[in-house]
């Protein structure tokens, strides 16, 4: 008992440890967005002054609001995209034999291997060209591009894990293959897609690379790149306050969707459980 | 309900591999065939050819006279029970029993009407609303028997639905099994390699080796009259007693001794015109223990030098080995089962008033006028009565 109690304190320590190194970048960000300007340097953990002055601001104008509609547009139009092609590729990729499944796999790592800043310069041209500069298609390409081995890779794994007999138990039941796939794989599956889904959309959501590279006016930039560009009320004053706002108002909603979805969703439909 | 007739139904894979050669069976309306064999002799692959989940390479089969080589799984009307149960585990019982109902857009009334007459069948009414993580392994079984059922389909395929329940289970669903079949008398193809389960199940057992359908016929056909080694070794349990013997004077010179043949057998290796190197198979029922019989009705005594004994209660088996006679070694090479190299294992099954120990000699009766005799080239028997 005693052990026990010592153990589970040494493991909470540990714990706690992690989390605050985790959270303190968080915390500092979070405090700053807080802070009116006078005390923004004051070095201080916790506002003096609380204020919401820093998130009226950043919605005053439409640098920030069209932004976010950039970003929330161009990584749900990525995602949809690339998970609905990942899923039919990751299930051939499963299911399947067929001439050249290896190259295909192996294709698809090398993109993902691929680092993306020496493709910046390249695509830059290729979308000057084609008119896809500044435009979403011309974000939303390159996002699906290098999110789909990520999401053929983890769906394919899913797919595998659903025992081929149910499909086959389907069809005889008098499914066609679209209802066996529509019926029964895809509730089944239905998990892997939802955590493909958010890996994607964390990938686009977050990416500033190509937002900053492949963008030039607000038609197309996306919040990462946007803030970037953030200038103070004045010229004389540091947008600090004005991106650490933004930085809470693009984070914080997502972090709350994400663990509330993935509890309801993927706990409902595992309760069922493959294989039994 | 419906005849299945299979004509030259082969099955080769892309890469070479020949898993069905030509199998030719007509299966009754309403007759239960067993398909048998170890692993890898084509069983699953023709069920699956049936339920049409394979392809075809060659020949035709017909469901109820109409040729459905090219049809769907949907469009055959079949309904398989798989090994793995292949339950939908995101839909309760009633939803899984359902499916192909509601698949044929049938009336909502009607198939709570259908589900409900199977689940009492079947005694599940209780569990309909659960999933099937929540049952047991024979509620699972039951629940894949029951979505089979529900349709009432030309034909049941069955592809070893019992071998993932223990063994006390299994039994008791066999005989549930035997009487759902004969209660509902849809025609139906079981596919094992357990040949208790064939020889108990089945109207006809069909035992299937390399893709090659070996022998059809009632179990007690085929446990009486093997057409060959490998039916002779597969079928029975413990495995029929080979040996490899010379055919001299209307005797067999074995290992185990000279064991003279009565007249009948003599005339039908005569008629088979048997070749002078033989095979000689013994049921372990075959022999007893000399003691214990009180006027050995025709037959041989040897003795053998007893290794293990084992008792199950109803009987006494007695393990030993014998020597082979440095002749061909065909045994092995045309599949028998039960062999070892340097002497062959042999068991006999005798009564348990026996004395027999363990290291202790023993005098065994043969009971020569069931003795099986094969030719070694080709494991085709030669002692077929009537021929």
């Amino acid at each position: 008992m005693n052990a026990n109690a010592r153990r589970s304190a040494g493991w909470t320590v540990v714990n706690l440890v992690v989390v605050l190194y985790a959270l303190f970048p968080v915390w500092w960000i979070a405090a700053l967005s807080f802070k009116d300007p006078s005390t923004l340097t004051d070095g201080d953990f916790v506002p003096r002054r609380w204020t919401l002055e820093n998130y009226r601001g950043i919605f005053r104008t439409s640098e920030f609001t069209r932004a976010l509609l950039n970003s929330v547009g161009i990584a749900v139009i990525a995602t949809t995209i690339a998970v609905a092609l990942g899923t039919m590729a990751a299930y051939a990729v499963a299911r399947l034999r067929f001439p050249g499944k290896r190259l295909l796999i192996g294709m698809s790592l090398l993109i993902a291997m691929f680092p993306p800043i020496s493709l910046v310069s390249p695509l830059f041209d290729i979308e000057r060209v084609l008119g896809l500069f500044d435009t979403w298609p011309g974000l939303i390409i390159p996002y699906m591009t290098f999110s789909l081995p990520l999401a053929i890779y983890t769906l394919s794994a899913f797919f595998r894990e659903i025992p081929w007999d149910l499909e086959k138990a389907a069809r005889v039941d008098g499914a066609t293959p679209w209802q066996a796939f529509r019926l029964v794989i895809a509730p089944l599956a239905a998990p892997g897609v939802f955590t493909t889904g958010i890996l994607v959309f964390i990938f686009c959501w977050n990416d500033f690379l190509f937002a900053i590279s492949l963008t030039s006016t607000r038609a197309a930039r996306t919040v990462p790149a946007a803030i970037a560009f953030f200038t103070g009320s004045s010229q004389f004053q540091q947008p600090t306050g004005s991106i650490a706002a933004a930085a809470m108002v693009i984070t914080v909603p997502i972090v709350v969707f994400v663990l509330l979805f993935q509890r309801r969703i993927v706990a409902g439909l595992t309760a069922g459980a493959v294989k039994g | 309900m419906a005849e299945l007739v299979l004509d030259g139904l082969t099955k080769h894979y892309p890469d070479g591999a020949v898993a069905v050669r030509g199998v030719d069976l007509t299966i009754g309306d309403g007759e239960f065939v067993i398909l048998v064999g170890p692993s890898g002799c084509g069983k699953s692959t023709t069920l699956n050819m049936i339920a049409g989940l394979e392809d075809i390479t060659a020949g035709t089969l017909r469901i109820g006279g109409r040729v459905v080589n090219d049809l769907a799984p949907k469009d055959r009307d079949i309904a398989m029970v798989f090994q793995s149960y292949a339950l939908y585990p995101h839909m309760t019982v009633r939803q899984n029993m359902g499916f192909a109902l509601r698949l044929a857009r049938t009336d909502k009334a009607e198939i709570a009407r259908k589900v409900e007459e199977a689940a009492r069948i079947l005694d599940l009414t209780d569990h309909l609303e659960r999933r099937p993580a929540q049952l047991s392994g024979g509620q699972r079984q039951r629940v894949a028997m029951g979505r089979a059922i529900v349709r009432a389909p030309k034909a049941f395929l069955m592809d070893e639905p019992l071998s993932n329940l223990d063994a006390q289970l299994r039994v008791r669903m066999r005989t549930q099994i035997a009487r759902l079949q004969r209660r509902l008398g849809t025609t139906t193809v079981y596919v094992t390699h357990d040949q208790v389960e064939a020889m108990t199940l089945g109207d006809r057992v069909v035992v299937m080796r390399g893709g090659v359908v070996q022998q059809v016929g009632a179990p007690q056909e085929l446990y009486d009259h093997p057409v060959n080694l490998f039916v002779a070794g597969f079928i029975g349990s413990p495995a029929m007693n080979v040996l490899d013997a010379t055919l001299e004077n209307g005797a067999l010179r074995t290992a185990l001794g000279e064991l003279p043949l009565p007249d009948g057998l003599r005339q039908q290796l005569e008629r088979a015109d048997a070749p002078r190197r033989v095979v000689v198979g013994i049921r372990p029922e075959h022999f007893e223990d000399a003691a214990l019989l009180e006027h050995p009705r025709g037959g041989r005594t040897v003795t053998v030098g007893v290794e293990v004994v084992e008792s199950v209660g109803s009987d006494v088996f007695a393990h030993f080995t014998v020597g082979t006679v440095g002749t061909v070694g065909a045994v092995g090479t045309v599949g028998a089962v039960g062999t070892v190299e340097g002497g062959r294992e042999m068991v006999a099954r005798i009564g348990t008033a026996t004395r027999a120990a363990e290291g202790r000699p023993l005098e065994l009766w043969v009971d020569t006028g069931r003795l099986h005799v094969f030719d070694p080239s080709t494991g085709a028997t030669l002692t077929r009565p009537g021929r």
